[in-house]
């Protein structure tokens, strides 16, 4: 049997880059909701529309420093951010090798901007405020018979349920290995889907009760 | 005053194996029979065995289950048809704190519950810090609710709903997860609530301080009044096995 090392003092386990609130006082902090998310869907259109390495560079800059000017804490942000880093150097990689260095450092860059991009408007805006925000930006939608109210509720479940989700499988791979059975997807896999949808049906259920969506 | 009128709840289940071939892959079987009770007292219990029926008695009266027959009433509300009114005097709090909170911080969380009142976000983060320095939490208002305690989640559970002040508070095994000292806790602030509340407990001692208890066994009520005689019963069938569970 393989004996896992001490490692020290453990670490909660990771839950993502999205959804963290940090409090302070930079400009950002101070910068309502809506601006910070119209500003996070110009980029997202910016990123797609605009190509060719130097305004991939030009845009991915201007993130890190809006970022930096956010004064998020270093090592709890490095440590949200760094498995999507990974994946932008595995995803920048292949298309490397698919399509040359230019469309891979591209690709690559791109995630990094807009998964850092989000992250300082989460990082940065209180849910109950960005709940405010979606409802304001929702309202035409009225119109057409949906209430805003309970779609910025679910965007913001949404948000909410990514820690939730990480936590869940945390719990159930801990599961299996306890059995024994870490190495068996079926020990992990299925129960991780039934405990997701289980604790969907309990949030909605939470949610009813609390009379929220009325 | 909550009023259950022949209120009864069935649901579809899985059937047994050996009963497939004659009626299909589904049952119908009964979580609570046809109900009758109004419910005025100020401190009410509901004891019965794991899978009796009791929580689905608790979830009749915030509209979370819906009678099948009969109906339920609250201040003259009906359950099935205004449902939302029902909602606001009535609060429900679960078991497990965790299906409960939605919210990064405890302090929007109870803003979470305020938003039906129509307040602004500036008066409702007010009205949440004031709740949560009422129940001990004032100082964990801005802390993420994964570094809350589970006894601290569940107080926080009880803010969120009592915020908006509804006049009846159900709750389902509040203290099952709690330590002792928590159990005590909440204990305590349930006993000193104003609220008329609902209290569905697997604990016989919170429930012998109650003004009435009812006991839930195989989805009927076998007793209802009073708490010396009901805990009696409950300890008899616990001992002979009597129960469902």
């Amino acid at each position: 049997m393989r004996r896992r090392r001490a490692q020290g003092p453990r670490r909660p386990p990771w839950t993502g880059p999205l959804g963290l609130f940090h409090a302070g006082s930079s400009w950002l902090h101070r910068v309502g909701p809506g601006p910070k998310v119209a500003g996070l869907g110009v980029l997202g259109i910016a990123v797609v529309a605009l190509t060719g390495v130097v305004t991939t560079l030009a845009l991915a800059l201007v993130t890190v420093a809006t970022a930096v000017s956010a004064r998020l804490p270093l090592r709890s942000t490095t440590r949200a951010v760094l498995p999507v880093l990974l994946t932008a150097a595995t995803v920048g990689a292949y298309q490397v090798w698919q399509r040359g260095p230019a469309v891979g450092l591209e690709v690559g860059l791109d995630l990094v901007t807009l998964v850092l991009a989000a992250t300082v408007v989460t990082a940065t805006t209180r849910a109950d405020e960005l709940l405010d925000a979606l409802v304001r930006g929702l309202g035409p939608l009225r119109r057409v018979g949906l209430r805003p109210e309970v779609l910025a509720m679910a965007i913001g479940l949404m948000l909410r349920a990514v820690p939730g989700l990480l936590q869940t499988a945390t719990e159930v791979r801990e599961a299996a290995r306890a059995r024994g059975l870490e190495r068996d997807p079926r020990a992990t896999l299925a129960p991780a889907a039934v405990r997701a949808v289980a604790r969907a049906r309990s949030t909605g259920e939470a949610l009813a009760a609390r009379g929220v969506g009325d | 005053m909550i009023e259950l009128e022949q209120a009864g709840v069935t649901a579809y289940a899985p059937a047994q194996p050996e009963e497939r071939g004659s009626g299909g892959h589904e049952q119908v079987v009964t979580l609570l029979h046809p109900t009758t009770c109004t419910l005025a007292e100020r401190r009410i219990a509901v004891i019965g065995a794991n899978g009796s029926g009791k929580s689905t008695l608790a979830r009749l009266i915030n509209g979370l289950a819906l009678p099948s027959s009969g109906r339920v009433l609250v201040d003259g509300a009906d359950t099935a048809t205004d449902g939302a009114a029902v909602r606001r005097r009535v609060g429900f709090v679960f078991t497990d704190p965790d299906a409960q909170l939605v919210m990064p911080t405890p302090v929007e969380d109870v803003a979470l519950s305020l938003r039906r009142l129509g307040l602004d976000r500036a008066a409702r983060t007010a009205r949440a810090r004031q709740v949560l320095a009422r129940f001990g939490l004032a100082e964990r208002a801005e802390l993420p609710v994964s570094a809350l305690s589970g006894g601290q989640k569940q107080l926080l559970a009880l803010a969120g709903v009592l915020a908006t002040e509804p006049a009846v508070l159900v709750c389902d095994e509040p203290t099952t997860l709690l330590d002792l000292r928590w159990r005590r806790v909440v204990d305590d602030l349930l006993d000193g609530l104003p609220q008329q509340v609902l209290l569905v407990t697997h604990d016989l001692e919170a429930a012998a301080r109650a003004d009435r208890v009812l006991v839930v066994d195989q989805a009927q009520v076998v007793h209802d009044g009073d708490p010396e005689q009901a805990v009696a019963l409950y300890r008899d069938l616990m001992a002979s096995g009597a129960t469902t569970g």
